[in-house]
């Protein structure tokens, strides 16, 4: 029972710590918090959706697929919405991300209509009996792709010469230009890569909770962003620990007490870690300057 | 200068006449008359909220949880404590903003430490957890919403305290004690340097900015007669957030023309069904580029600027 429910957490877990790494990413780099990132993967999922059902591909067409497209979309996102905001006051950016968010939102109850829509399984995945524990395939198939997709970021971020380009703009906004490094081009990138992460994360959704809806960017997306914020919003790490942690504490707040108060007991957590640790579990402590 | 001293007062008397006529004769259209309290409601909320992130600079998204603390806290008081009549509805406005205010007095604690993203995180938690808090209590309806409250607002009250509002963050601001607000904004360790009390400063704004929020909860409650949790989400801080800064943060004139424009506003496109949702966070989107100070840009009319010449314009 136990165990089942621990996979059950990793699962949704798995799912936090894609869209979270979004968040982080883009913080990281553009100190912005990207409000409109729980709604670009709610775009993300009804994309899979469409070429799921419309074009019949299969899963291993419509990961890569929604990934690019969402990616392009996150450029030209950052392109038209923020890009014009770099030197502005951080608040005018904060507040378009809140409209990027609510215009992606509200196109889509405006085309595809308010009505929930069912998810195609993609994969026939059986199911599989390990002692007591019952995981579906398409349980394990999310995990283990988050978890190939992390390791990919992390060795991307480490060891690659636009990984490291990534990390000198989060570290130093003035001084990485000075050594050659085009700052619009790393950002591209970054939002590439973070919105890449959220359609993903958008087709697994649709796979384990085979309903979708123009809402769930709402839900799932700020607890992603609560996710990352735990974490300590960008760092990669932080990003995926906190994921988890939120996967764990919310399944167990629901195997005790009536799922309505999981999002009550998510955002308590979020103001106690907080208040103890105002930057993050793993995020650099938040320094003053005079 | 000639002494201008006595024309707010005028105006608020003439128009507190004016709506107590309109409320009597019911010589208005309906329609318009239910327009009108939107608007004064929408100014309530975009002044209140003017103080706290216009005039103090912090960024709190959570302005919707306050109003909806005050619209349920004053629906219950009408409902259950005090006699039903529309008399006691000033007692049920006032439950509503001290309970809305209790709760900015936490937020003010929390802000003593957080700035920036993390207070706007902070406050977003409090949005999520008063919703989630609401949704999960029967004997207010939960999910399905509160029912049964009788419709005491009118024209006059919501005109009453919509420049009740106005004349609080006025005089709020231009007192010396406001002038610590803005210094807070400017620079907060400077401020300090220069004994602005910040602690002091923080608590006070965002108690005052929270109970008018719930005073604005409350009218609206009284109005609708049926309030659900998700009256009070994170699209209804949006709206807010959108008026005050289409009419220019830091200006009292530029909340009341951003509140009206924006109400009158989606009104007008009421024929385009659902994509005028759509056409609101474009606009948003457009402004933030192209006139990120709004219409008004931090600029003030005189009318709102007490007599000494000097302060308004910065």
């Amino acid at each position: 029972m136990v165990l089942q429910q621990a996979l059950n957490a990793l699962q949704l877990g798995s799912i936090y710590a894609l869209i979270a790494l979004g968040y982080g990413l883009v913080y990281g780099v553009l100190r912005l918090i990207n409000f409109a990132h729980g709604d670009i993967f709610m775009i993300g999922s009804y994309l899979a959706l469409f070429l799921a059902v419309f074009c019949r591909c299969p899963l291993w067409v419509v990961l890569p697929a929604t990934f690019i497209a969402l990616a392009l979309l996150g450029v030209l996102i950052e392109r038209l919405a923020y890009r014009p905001l770099r030197a502005a006051p951080r608040v005018s950016a904060v507040i378009t991300a809140l409209g990027v968010g609510l215009f992606l939102e509200t196109i889509m109850l405006a085309t595809v209509g308010p009505q929930p829509r069912g998810f195609p399984a993609l994969i026939n995945g059986g199911v599989y009996k390990i002692g007591h524990v019952t995981a579906t395939g398409v349980q394990l198939v999310i995990i283990i792709v988050s978890i190939i997709l992390m390791l990919a970021l992390e060795v991307f971020v480490a060891k690659t010469r636009t990984g490291m380009a990534m990390r000198a703009l989060s570290w130093d906004k003035t001084c990485a230009p000075l050594l050659g490094i085009s700052i619009d081009r790393i950002v591209s990138y970054t939002f590439a890569i973070g919105t890449g992460l959220a359609a993903i994360a958008g087709i697994f959704v649709g796979m384990a909770y085979p309903v979708i809806d123009p809402y769930m960017g709402i839900v799932v997306g700020w607890k992603a962003f609560v996710s990352a914020v735990i974490g300590g919003i960008g760092s990669i790490k932080g990003a995926v620990v906190g994921g988890l942690l939120l996967g764990f504490v919310e399944i167990g707040a629901a195997a005790w007490l009536p799922s309505s108060y999981k999002d009550m007991i998510c955002f308590t957590l979020l103001l106690l870690i907080l208040l103890v640790k105002p930057s993050g579990l793993f995020g650099l402590p938040l320094q003053k300057k005079v | 200068m000639r002494n201008r001293q006595w024309i707010p007062g005028a105006l608020c008397a003439a128009g507190l006449l004016i709506t107590v006529v309109l409320d009597k004769t019911q010589w208005l259209d309906q329609y318009l008359v239910q327009i009108l309290m939107y608007i004064g409601i929408n100014i309530i909320l975009t002044v209140s909220l003017n103080l706290v992130n216009g005039y103090m600079g912090e960024f709190s998204v959570g302005h919707a949880a306050f109003m909806g603390l005050g619209a349920y806290a004053s629906a219950f008081f009408s409902l259950s404590i005090l006699p039903k009549s529309a008399l006691f509805f000033p007692a049920a406005l006032l439950a509503g903003g001290v309970c809305a205010g209790l709760a900015g007095f936490l937020i003010a604690l929390v802000a003593f430490k957080a700035r920036d993203d993390y207070l706007a995180i902070i406050t977003l938690a409090l949005l999520m957890i008063v919703k989630s808090a609401l949704d999960n209590m029967p004997w207010f309806g939960g999910p399905q919403g509160y029912q049964g409250i009788q419709k005491y607002t009118n024209l006059s009250w919501v005109f009453a305290c919509a420049a009740l509002a106005v004349v609080t963050v006025r005089n709020v601001v231009y007192s010396n004690f406001g002038r610590g607000i803005i210094a807070l904004r400017d620079d907060e360790v400077a401020a300090d340097l220069v004994s602005v009390n910040t602690r002091a400063v923080k608590i006070f704004a965002f108690v005052i900015s929270s109970f008018l929020a719930g005073i604005a909860g409350g009218l609206f409650a009284h109005l609708i007669q049926f309030i659900n949790p998700r009256s009070f989400s994170i699209g209804k801080s949006t709206d807010i957030m959108l008026m005050l800064y289409l009419g220019g943060s830091g200006s009292i004139v530029g909340s009341m023309l951003g509140a009206g424009i924006w109400t009158v506003l989606l009104e007008i496109l009421r024929f385009c069904g659902i994509w005028r949702f759509v056409v609101a966070p474009v606009a948003l989107i457009v402004l933030m580029i192209y006139r990120p100070s709004g219409i008004m840009g931090g600029r003030e009319w005189r009318l709102f600027v007490p007599r000494e010449g000097d302060h308004g314009r910065k």
